[in-house]
């Protein structure tokens, strides 16, 4: 069977502390899986904060090499992706979602301008009417619209509203793999939902694969098919996202699923105390 | 008005510290010739008391931030103030904020610290992080050197973070690690007065409550007010005493944390609660029928009514007033305390 995406023990490592310092850590360690071309699916990322998933969102995105080990989409080693219409080509196919929106909008350029900039790059729209229903369209998917974004600059955009313009705008290429980072994190349960829903649908309609890398068990667990979860770098532990979340066997998984917030005030500033108690020794 | 304010325990001697009247605070654009006002924050009272966490909860868009950004006296234009007013107490000081900038300006550093949304990426991105600690937090601490760079060490371990981060540039570390930052910058001089908005969107669940626990314990060691947004229902369980529910720019109900959850008195606090999601759940959860209202054009009457599954015909024409609750807090409904969680 085809491989949409194979990373084939991959390693990252940066260096640690001062320019001259030969110390090094691995952000990510060892790391293999792949997901098959003709069955699209959403695979969940999870994990400790510094674990490495943003890591390895930027070199599925060939915005980072490993150090070794290779990352192959479609047959393509995404490391050899040099010229500039070779990575158009790839980018029209995989999209990214940046971890936090109010770094990925650059405060100087209008919001509209990134929308419009895709349109006309990967969704072959020519004219401004042409660009403003392609995004418009994008747009009402994620419950903004045209009217609402135009002429704004990323500050004067609620964090919510802005995170989904981030989403809105991988749609726009109608891309085969979007990876996500930390797409959902500002916004409120509700959105949150009809957001992992369109996701959802993207995967079931459009044969849309997505890497969605979140903090938020609840709707990793409601949404994917398969999940990895990571601490320093390393899967520790992986499968099927339902089997994996309801049982998790590693000391790790266990402590995060047990850390998952109970939606009550009694019993989770309970768990807050506790927590810090055990810290204080 | 005062007597709707005060619910407030007999137990302690509550003072306020931070008093919200009436406020108004407009974005007022004029775009392609069109003046267009968006109505963020429309007739806000509220106070915030020493010795508590304050929580604002809403979904997205419905002016939390722009809220706090008023009370901090961090606003510019396009946004304006056009009626209401802003007061703090610290101590002996008193402080109109719209009326006396200056002062408001030296207390945002004496008292007042603000974690603004998204606040990881306003790190210098050429300076090393140690540099930001020694700017910001130094002058405030009255510690020599050696001992400040012990005390922010042991503050960024309660935090998970390794000292080293304090060599590091902002692009070495991951987006927690950056946020956690912020929260350590913003607390370790352990101000009397805390803003905090969406401080935990980039943290694994085991060091939100690292970090949410540290909050508590910077806050009651001190006796200090945090006013925390988010959106996350369950952040509030956590850690809030006292929480208000903002829709569409203006408050829809307030109250005691645990009466809130127990015994929501207004139809989208029932909502925010009943749509908390939990692991292990796979049934599709209902969103809230129809999108966040236009606060450039809000609707009539309530502005809950065109998604409110109670309402009724007056809802669309007079606007509810925020009135005593039956759970010692405050709601704007003119059927208050009819739904019930299920
Ligand atoms: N450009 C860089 N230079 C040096 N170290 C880096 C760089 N980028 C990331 N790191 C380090 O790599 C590790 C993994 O970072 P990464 O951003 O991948 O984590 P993450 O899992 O996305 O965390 P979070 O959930 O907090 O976003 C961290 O220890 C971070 O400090
Ligand atoms: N500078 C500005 N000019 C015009 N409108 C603005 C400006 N800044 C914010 N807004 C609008 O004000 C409204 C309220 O935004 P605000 O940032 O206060 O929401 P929020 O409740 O914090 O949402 P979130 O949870 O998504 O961060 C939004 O509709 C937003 O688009
Ligand atoms: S006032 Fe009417 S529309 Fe508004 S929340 Fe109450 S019942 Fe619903
Ligand atoms: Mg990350
Ligand atoms: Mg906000």
């Amino acid at each position: 069977m085809s491989k949409l995406l194979e990373l084939d023990h991959v390693t990252k490592l940066y260096p640690v502390g001062g320019l001259f310092s030969r110390q090094s850590i691995k952000a990510v360690n060892d790391v293999s899986f792949s997901l098959d071309a003709d069955k699209p699916e959403i695979f969940a990322i999870v994990g400790e904060s510094g674990s490495g998933k943003s890591t390895m969102a930027k070199m599925m995105l060939g915005n980072e090499v490993p150090n070794s080990g290779r990352l192959v989409f479609d047959g393509t080693d995404i490391s050899t992706i040099r010229n500039r219409s070779q990575r158009e080509a790839f980018m029209a196919r995989v999209q990214p979602v940046f971890q936090n929106p109010f770094e990925a909008f650059n405060p100087l350029t209008r919001v509209d301008a990134y929308l419009f900039g895709t349109a006309h790059r990967f969704a072959g729209a020519n004219n401004q009417a042409e660009k403003e229903r392609v995004c418009d369209e994008a747009l009402q998917r994620v419950g903004l619209s045209m009217a609402e974004i135009k002429g704004r600059f990323s500050h004067e955009l609620s964090g919510g509203q802005l995170q989904r313009v981030a989403v809105a705008r991988a749609l726009i290429p109608s891309p085969k793999l979007i990876v996500a980072d930390e797409p959902v994190s500002m916004v409120d349960a509700s959105l949150r939902m009809s957001i992992v829903n369109l996701f959802r649908s993207l995967r079931d309609e459009l044969k849309v694969s997505i890497i969605y890398i979140t903090h938020d068990l609840a709707t990793a667990y409601y949404i994917s098919d398969r999940v990895i979860i990571m601490q320093k770098g390393v899967v520790i532990e992986s499968g099927d996202a339902r089997a994996v979340l309801d049982n998790p066997t590693h000391p790790y998984s266990i402590a995060l699923k047990n850390a998952v917030l109970p939606p009550d005030p009694r019993a989770a500033s309970a768990a807050i105390r506790l927590r810090s108690a055990a810290a204080a020794g | 008005m005062t007597e709707v304010l005060d619910f407030k325990p007999a137990v302690t001697q509550a003072q306020d510290v931070l008093t919200i009247r009436d406020l108004k605070a407009y974005y007022v654009n004029d775009m392609f010739g069109v003046r267009r006002e968006v109505r963020a924050v429309d007739g806000i009272s509220l106070t915030v008391r020493r010795n508590e966490v304050y929580g604002i909860a809403g979904e997205s868009s419905s002016g939390k931030t722009s809220l706090i950004k008023t009370l901090a006296g961090a606003i510019r234009p396009p946004m304006r103030v056009v009626d209401g007013s802003v007061n703090f107490s610290f101590g002996d000081t008193h402080i109109d904020v719209y009326a006396e900038p200056e002062k408001m300006k030296a207390a945002r550093w004496q008292n007042l610290s603000y974690i603004m949304q998204g606040s990881m990426s306003v790190l210098n991105p050429v300076r090393r992080i140690k540099h930001a600690f020694n700017d910001f937090a130094f002058r405030h601490m009255g510690l020599d050197r050696r001992a400040f760079r012990q005390r922010v060490e042991s503050h960024l371990q309660k935090l998970g973070l390794d000292p080293n981060v304090l060599e590091a540039f902002p692009h070495q570390l991951s987006g927690g690690m950056r946020q956690r930052v912020t929260i350590a910058l913003a607390t370790v001089c352990e101000p009397e007065f805390i803003i905090a908005d969406e401080p935990t969107t980039a943290l694994d669940v085991l060091v939100q409550q690292d970090v949410l626990g540290l909050l508590k314990e910077v806050q009651a060691r001190l006796g200090s007010s945090v006013v925390f947004v988010t959106h996350d229902m369950s952040v509030h369980a956590a850690i809030t005493d006292r929480l208000a529910i903002m829709y569409a720019g203006r408050l829809a109900e307030e109250g005691p944390t645990q009466a809130m959850f127990d015994n929501p008195q207004h139809p989208y606090t029932a909502h925010l609660i009943a749509s908390l999601p939990r692991i292990g759940d796979v049934s599709t959860r209902k969103s809230l029928a129809g999108k966040p209202p236009s606060l450039a054009n809000p609707p009539s009457g309530c502005r809950f009514h065109p998604r409110c599954p109670i309402a009724i015909d007056r809802c669309s024409k007079e606007v509810p007033e925020m009135l005593p609750s039956a759970i010692g807090g405050r709601v704007a409904c003119f059927r208050a305390g009819e739904v019930a969680v299920k």
